[in-house]
Formats: C-alpha cells, sequence, structure tokens
C-alpha cells in the first residue's frame, strides 16, 4: 500500500494530552475528537489537515496516557500516518489495534519540513520526500502488523479470521 | 539463563517454562481493569465481537473515576454505559461511586491484585501494581475488549533494566522523589519498551506507599512496567488483604539485564518537576521563587492515607496562603474515613483547604479543580503535559505531598522546613 499527503511536523514527546486534551474525553465519537486532534500543539490543524497527509514528529511520539481517543482522532482527521523517531509503547499498540499505520524513521523526520509533500511505500520500507527530492529507507512493519492496518484494526482482523476458519 | 521477574511472570502467565526478551507471547491475564474513560470504546468493542459472555466475571474490574461523580451528562452517559455493562454481564468488580476510589489505589487495597499477578488495565498508570511484585501495565479500549472476550493479551516480553536503591532517604524525602529524580536522571523515554525492575538494600527504607508511587511513575520513563521484588513488607501488605494465596516469584541470580542504574536514596532531597513533561526536575533546593495559584495533593500516585498524613503534618496549625486554593483528594472511601478518624480531614479544612470525595478530576484536566490561563498549581499528581491541568497556558509541578502541603501555605513553591 502506497500513502501519500502532506506532512504536519512536530517535534519531541508529543503527548496523548496534547493529540486529544482530556476535556474532550467525556466522548468516544471520533468525528468528535477529530475536531479537537492536536489542539494544544496546533490549533489549526484539525481545520487544515487534508485526507492522506501525514503527521511526522520526534522521538517517543504518544507519551502519556492508554486512551486510544489519541489514535482514533488521528484516524478520523483524515491523517493516513503517523512517522516519528520513535514511539511511546502504549500509543504504539493502540495504533496498530485501531488501524492506524506508524512509522519509525528517524533520518526520514529530520529532513522533513511542515507542508512537505511524501509518500511512504508501507511493504517496501520507503519514504520519499518528494517537494525535497529525498528518498529514506525504514524497517518495515512486521507482516502482522500490516495485516492489521489492512483489516482496519484488531477486532475487525479477528472478525475477519473468524469467517475464514 | 536465568529469568527477570518480569520474564519469570511473564513465561508463567504465558505456559512457558522460559521467555526472552523480545518474543511475543499470549497470556492469561488475572485481571483487566478499565475506567470510565476508557471502558466505553471497550465495551463498543466487545459488543462489536459478537461475544455472548466475559471470560470471568470474577476477573474484571470496572471503575468509574476520572469524570465520576459524573460532571456533565455526557459523562453520565459514560458511567452509565458502564453500569449497564457491569449488570448484563455480571461484572463481579463494579464500583459505584460512594464504593469506589482510584482505580490503582482501590485495586490493591481490596487483595484484587496480589504478587505474581498478570494485570492489564486500559489506564497508562496500571502499571502501579507492580509494587507488589505483579506484572501490571497499560494497554488500550481494544486490548481491554479482546481480554474481557478471551481473558488473554498479546505482549512482547520487554528487557528490563535494573535499578539498584541503596540508602536511608532524608526526613523530606520520599518514594515521589526517588521516581522523580530517576526520571530526570533518564528522561521521560529512558524506559522505552522496557521493564523497571527495583533491587538493593535501600528497599528495607520503602514502605508500599511509596512503592505504589514508584511503579506508578514507571509508565512517565516509558516503561512497560516497573516491579519490585517480594519481601517482608509486601507480605505484611498482601497477608492483610482478603485474596491472600499467592506465588512468590524471584529473580534468577543469573538473570540479564539490558542496563544497570543505581540511586543513592540518602544524597537526595525533595524533588519538583517543572513544566511540561516530568523529566525537567530540579532538586528543591535550586527551585527559585515560583509563585502557585493551586495546590492539589491526591492522585493514584499521592492519594494514599501516608500522602494525607503527611501533607496534614506540614499543614497542622498553619493556614493555606491568601493566594492559594489547596484541594485534598484521598484516593478510596477507606482512606476518606481513615482521614476522618485520624482527624486529618479537621486539619485540612481547618488550614483552608477543601476535601474532596475521591476522583481523578484534577489530575487529568477534568473537573473539580481546573486552571484558568496563567494559572501555576503544585500538584502531588503523575503528569504536567501541556494542559494537563486545564488551559494550555497553565503550568503543572509536581512534588511530594509535603513539599506540596509547604507550598500552599509559601504561596510559592517551598519546603516543610522554610516554614515559620
Amino acid at each position: 500500500m502506497i500513502l501519500s499527503g502532506k506532512a504536519w511536523k512536530y517535534g519531541d514527546d508529543v503527548d496523548t494530552d496534547v493529540i486529544i486534551p482530556a476535556r474532550y474525553l467525556n466522548s468516544s465519537d471520533p468525528a468528535e475528537l477529530a475536531r479537537h486532534c492536536m489542539e494544544d500543539i496546533d490549533a489549526s490543524y484539525a481545520g487544515k489537515v487534508s485526507p492522506g497527509d501525514f503527521i511526522v514528529a520526534g522521538k517517543n511520539f504518544g507519551c502519556g496516557s492508554s486512551r486510544e481517543h489519541a489514535p482514533i482522532s488521528i484516524k478520523a482527521s483524515g491523517a493516513s500516518a503517523v512517522v516519528a523517531r520513535s514511539f511511546a509503547r502504549i500509543f504504539y499498540r493502540n495504533a496498530f489495534n485501531m488501524g492506524l499505520p506508524i512509522f519509525e524513521a528517524p533520518e526520514a523526520v529530520d529532513a522533513i519540513e511542515t507542508g512537505d509533500r511524501i509518500s511512504v511505500d508501507m511493504e517496501k520500507g520507503i519514504l520519499r520526500n518528494e517537494t525535497k527530492g529525498k528518498e529514506f529507507r525504514f524497517s518495515p512493519i512486521p507482516p502482522f502488523m500490516q495485516e492489521l492496518v489492512a483489516a482496519g484494526g484488531l477486532l475487525n482482523y479477528i472478525k475477519t479470521r473468524k469467517k475464514g476458519s | 539463563m536465568g529469568m527477570t521477574l518480569t520474564e519469570k511472570i511473564l513465561a508463567k502467565h504465558a505456559g512457558k517454562a522460559s521467555v526472552a526478551p523480545g518474543e511475543l507471547i499470549l497470556a492469561k491475564v488475572d485481571l483487566a481493569l478499565g475506567n470510565d474513560v476508557t471502558s466505553p470504546i471497550a465495551i463498543q468493542a466487545f459488543r462489536s465481537t459478537g461475544a455472548k459472555a466475559v471470560f470471568d466475571r470474577e476477573r474484571i474490574a470496572l471503575v468509574p473515576d476520572h469524570f465520576a461523580p459524573n460532571k456533565d451528562i455526557k459523562s453520565a452517559e459514560q458511567v452509565k454505559m458502564m453500569r449497564d455493562f457491569s449488570k448484563e454481564f455480571g461484572i463481579a468488580h463494579w464500583y459505584e461511586v460512594g464504593r469506589m476510589g482510584i482505580e490503582h489505589v482501590l485495586l490493591p487495597d481490596l487483595g484484587l491484585v496480589v504478587p505474581g499477578d498478570l494485570v492489564i488495565g486500559a489506564d497508562s498508570h496500571t502499571c502501579t501494581y507492580g509494587a507488589l511484585c505483579a506484572f501490571s501495565t497499560g494497554v488500550g479500549s481494544t486490548d481491554l475488549a479482546a481480554a474481557m472476550a478471551s481473558g488473554e493479551v498479546w505482549l512482547k516480553v520487554p528487557e528490563s533494566i535494573r535499578i539498584v536503591l541503596t540508602g536511608k532517604p532524608g526526613k523530606w524525602v520520599e518514594g515521589k522523589d526517588v521516581i522523580l529524580h530517576l526520571i530526570g536522571e533518564i528522561g521521560v523515554d529512558g524506559a522505552l519498551y522496557r521493564a523497571m525492575e527495583f533491587a538493593g538494600d535501600g528497599l528495607a527504607h520503602l514502605p508500599m506507599a511509596w512503592r505504589f508511587t514508584i511503579t506508578n511513575m514507571a509508565i512517565e520513563a516509558g516503561a512497560k512496567n516497573g516491579i519490585f521484588p517480594f519481601d517482608g513488607i509486601t507480605k505484611a501488605y498482601s497477608d492483610a488483604r482478603p485474596r491472600s494465596k499467592y506465588e512468590v516469584v524471584t529473580a534468577d541470580r543469573d538473570a540479564r539485564y539490558a542496563e544497570e542504574l543505581s540511586v543513592d536514596m540518602s544524597a537526595l532531597e525533595p524533588v519538583v518537576a517543572f513544566p511540561h513533561l516530568p523529566e525537567n526536575t530540579r532538586p528543591l533546593s535550586k527551585v527559585g521563587n515560583v509563585p502557585v495559584d493551586q495546590v492539589v495533593v491526591g492522585s493514584c500516585t499521592n492519594g494514599r492515607i501516608e500522602d494525607l498524613r503527611r501533607a496534614a503534618e506540614v499543614i497542622r496549625g498553619r493556614k493555606v496562603h491568601d493566594g492559594v486554593r489547596m484541594l485534598i483528594f484521598p484516593a478510596t472511601q477507606e482512606i476518606y474515613l481513615q482521614a476522618m478518624r485520624e482527624g486529618l480531614m479537621e486539619t485540612f479544612v481547618t488550614a483552608g483547604a477543601a476535601f474532596s470525595t475521591p476522583t481523578c478530576g484534577p489530575c487529568l484536566g477534568g473537573h473539580m479543580g481546573i486552571l484558568a490561563k496563567g494559572e501555576r498549581a503544585i500538584a502531588t499528581t503523575n503528569r504536567n503535559f501541556v494542559g494537563r491541568m486545564g488551559h494550555p497556558e497553565s503550568e503543572v509541578y509536581l512534588a511530594n505531598p509535603a513539599v506540596a502541603a509547604a507550598s500552599a501555605v509559601l504561596g510559592r513553591i517551598g519546603g516543610p522546613e522554610e516554614l515559620p
């Protein structure tokens, strides 16, 4: 699968509180959560993000809470994936369980600025910064994770497997 | 090759003789936990699987603590969904407001977690139970849904870091200072994907309450879990609970650790974490003049009776500063009652503090203590991210209960020794 879109670049340790502030956690409606996605780090994100865009960030993206509302809000905002130097553990798990692809690509992150057009080949592990004409390789996500993403998350994956068996 | 505490507990729950770091396992859970923020999504996901029953009604705990007592209609609907689900599926451990507490203090106090257990919870601070020599870790709602249906969770076996604690902490130094110091040293991703296993002769000076505070904040260093070895202190706590049957797990002498760190607790002074990350720590003597508008004592990190006693000891006979709002949140109904019996509640109220029913409200900027733009709080909670306690342009500083109480009197961040 090839993903492509514009980059929204952020720094290190982007926590779940700024991805989706706790004041909105009295709802689990994806559309409602998407309206407030990234609000406390970038109030312009939710109004301007286009379907297919990427969130690009430094180390330890998604640190903090176990709230699945964080990957839900990112996915519902239209973003196709998150690219970061590294991810916090629970966020990593939740993102795959939700079917939101995420990639650890440290070198690529350094060479991306907000607004750059990028594309990602998930199977081959290639990220192209088309604006800057640069190409980076990263470890492709494990096949199990790719299946989760293709199925749209852990529960869909389980249901599909049940039907198949 | 020997195994660490974490590896031993994971191997046992995966039905294997041994496991090694990096290995993916399917493990049986002794307890699966959700709160009013994470359970609604888990319940919807659980229903979407078409499951007709939960794996074991005795091994699921649902605790409405974040926006409860309900702060608005939406949170009332969320809690109602949990209540209805608990009734429909006969969940044994549903804790209604008035009979509840903050999950990570309530469940061990009730004896629902014992040494050697494997616990997952849809709350990042589920790592707290490692204080009891259990493996416990935070997961998301989908993982909770899958565990409620199957009784299992997939886990990657983490590498372990061994943290050797030595020395006796000074008078105003507590477990909170040990963990804040460590996070300051290694950073908020210093233990990413790893287990933090504590060891050393300093453990003799760490009461259970302090151990809970330390493992509670393992996630603030990115860790998968934090874990203490079983000793006399663990035994005394565990044997006093209803579920007193458990299996003692010990690390092998030749267990392999990815790294070893040490902390001389006798050399520590109280530690304060500055905004907006728990790693931005400074020793109390280097804080400078930081006026505060609000002081919060409580949360799953420091809302135990020992914490309230400590704050009361500092504030007794004194007054909360004119410009400060001081909020006290006991973590459970039992702690609330105990604070009443011991006269702590009277001490706080007489000093001019507000005393609340148990809730996570202020810790995550939910309710009962939201900060306005430009306001600053010092809290015994576990996170000080941007907007954590309210307005994105407010600030949260983290400290132990004695420092928080002293700051309430001083109107700025300071320690008990500065009080007249």
